[in-house]
């Protein structure tokens, strides 16, 4: 732990859930937090292939950044990324078919989210391989939560159903399910994010 | 606004204080609606006209609680809430369930107004977001058109179809058999005897709204005039089936939500360029987009994303015909960016 001192692991992990949530708090990946979450099943395995792609590339990174230049490292970010994103792809094309073909895309664009390039610069690249695993679950679960969070209320009020199954038997708004209820969705859930932390924060 | 007797115009500042408020105007507008509630309630009867109130009140309710409690002053009152329930509920089917109209009013007055920080401050119209919203999330329910009760022509069913609804799916012959012959088509357009939403079926009361409003000089005839002059030149020029030049521009003035939209909504002081040549780029624009969707697009009728469209581009338009700055020398090219 060279530069943080005594933030414990599980400061760090909550750190990435709640203080610097990638989506609610810095708004970064917003695309696939729209494109891919009009259903639980999608946001659910969107969110655990980049928390997959995060905590691995924060390993790698942590075990090369004393072999990395650099003048060189963001190039190197990317093939380490890119490489991760690669093995993500082929094993959801293999082992997740149905989903692949509808979100194939998105995982594809993984590579180019800003949130794992930064963590890899910011933290991975200054830290060792213990912290950096961490701050990558804390990280991505923080994704995959606001993911999981956002395509539930989308695919509940706008489909009636959860995970495919139907719950009610109505489509109470199906806006919701649209890419303009995406917008709609992300944004009234970031506010009441950023509402209740103010108010815990406040509390402390 | 004007002010009458110094004949000053509206445009981007500075301005000149005047003894008008936004409260009176919103009043003045929502007065000079009432001859379209009127004839609204009187065609679709009184289930309408709860249709209308309701949305008012969930549109003034929900701005009184949100102000309540985001701690802010509360002015629910000044008629801005008021008007846009109205102008929601005026763009409502007659016989949708009451929820309908207390969502869209929520959606308009909380998520497109105050979240966007309050009057004056939204990017989009809300009554039309409201009913953007509804539109979306209700299709079905949306788009069940109450035929109006006072004897409509031999339709049977207690349902019917816009007239712009029948000219998109079966073209002008049926319209016009629907309707006996084409001077009472017109007829009845004028005065409203046709299926559709509350408020804008009536096209003499919504001119005489709109005279009201233009006499007071609340608003000018920029928008409307470029809005409704391009719908003509357009439903002229491609409107018609028999080839360029046959199409029937008044049928496409007096159906759908054309007066409404053009005299009420796209006038809208917060939503729409403040400089005119900039407001006759704004209505050309709604118009060409309202006859896009109606020739070519799939809903019916485009007035509402027409203009919700061209909202967003109204920052961009008064930046782009700013008035000249008295006495400013006109910069070199390179420097004018600053």
């Amino acid at each position: 732990m060279s530069q943080l001192g005594k933030i414990s692991y599980r400061e760090l992990v909550l750190n990435g859930i709640f203080k610097e949530n990638t989506i609610f708090k810095l708004a970064l990946s917003l695309c696939p937090s729209i494109a891919v979450t009009n259903n639980v099943r999608n946001g659910v395995l969107m969110g655990a292939a980049v928390l997959f792609v995060q905590v691995m590339v924060n390993i790698t990174i942590s075990l090369m950044r004393n072999l990395i230049h650099p003048r060189i490292r963001l190039p190197i970010f990317m093939l380490v990324i890119s490489g991760w994103v690669t093995v993500t792809d082929m094993s959801m094309a293999a082992f997740a078919p149905a989903a692949y073909k509808q979100m194939g895309l998105y995982i594809q664009l993984i590579v180019a989210f800003a949130s794992i390039l930064a963590r890899a610069e910011m933290f991975a690249s200054k830290n060792t391989f213990v912290p950096s695993m961490f701050d990558g679950i804390g990280m991505g679960a923080g994704f995959l939560l606001a993911l999981t969070v956002i395509s539930f209320f989308r695919e509940l009020l706008g489909k009636g159903s959860l995970w495919g199954y139907q719950i009610i038997n109505a489509k109470p708004l199906l806006i919701l399910v649209l890419p303009a209820g995406g917008f709609f969705a992300v944004g009234l859930l970031m506010g009441l994010f950023n509402w209740i932390s103010m108010k815990y924060e406040g509390r402390q | 606004m004007k002010s009458e007797k110094s004949g000053l115009i509206v445009s981007v500042s500075p301005h000149i204080k005047d003894t008008e408020t936004t409260e009176r105007i919103m009043w003045s507008v929502s007065l000079s609606l009432l001859p379209a509630v009127l004839m609204g309630v009187y065609f679709f009867g009184p289930r309408a006209a709860f249709t209308i109130i309701a949305s008012i009140l969930s549109a003034v309710l929900s701005e009184y609680i949100f102000l309540k409690a985001m701690k802010k002053k509360v002015v629910a009152l000044d008629g801005s809430a008021f008007l846009t329930g109205l102008l929601l509920g005026l763009n409502l089917p007659p016989s949708v369930p009451f929820f309908i109209p207390v969502i869209g009013a929520i959606v308009a007055v909380i998520i497109t107004k105050q979240l966007f920080g309050g009057l004056g401050y939204n990017i989009f119209n809300p009554a039309l977001i409201g009913r953007a919203f509804l539109l979306v999330s209700f299709p079905r329910l949306m788009t069940v058109w109450n035929e109006p009760a006072a004897a409509f022509i031999h339709l049977d069913a207690r349902t019917t179809a816009t007239p712009l609804g029948i000219l998109k799916e079966e073209g002008v012959i049926k319209l016009i058999e629907v309707f006996g012959d084409k001077g009472n088509l017109y007829s009845q357009l004028l005065i409203g005897h046709r299926g559709g939403c509350i408020g804008e079926t009536s096209i003499l009361a919504l001119l005489i709204g709109a005279t009201f409003l233009m006499y007071k000089k609340y608003i000018t005839w920029h928008i409307p005039l470029a809005f409704l002059g391009t719908v003509s030149l357009i439903a002229w020029i491609f409107g018609g089936q028999e080839g360029l030049f046959t199409g029937d521009p008044l049928l496409h003035l007096m159906t759908g939500g054309l007066m409404l939209g053009a005299f009420f909504m796209a006038t809208d002081y917060v939503t729409s360029p403040s400089v005119k040549s900039g407001q006759i780029l704004f209505g050309t624009g709604c118009g060409f987009l309202t006859m896009l969707i109606r020739l070519k697009g799939g809903y019916p009728e485009g007035v509402m994303f027409a203009i919700l469209i061209m909202n967003c581009f109204s920052p961009l338009i008064d930046r782009g015909f700013r008035s000249k700055v008295f006495g400013a020398v006109k910069k070199p090219a390179k420097g004018a960016k600053q």
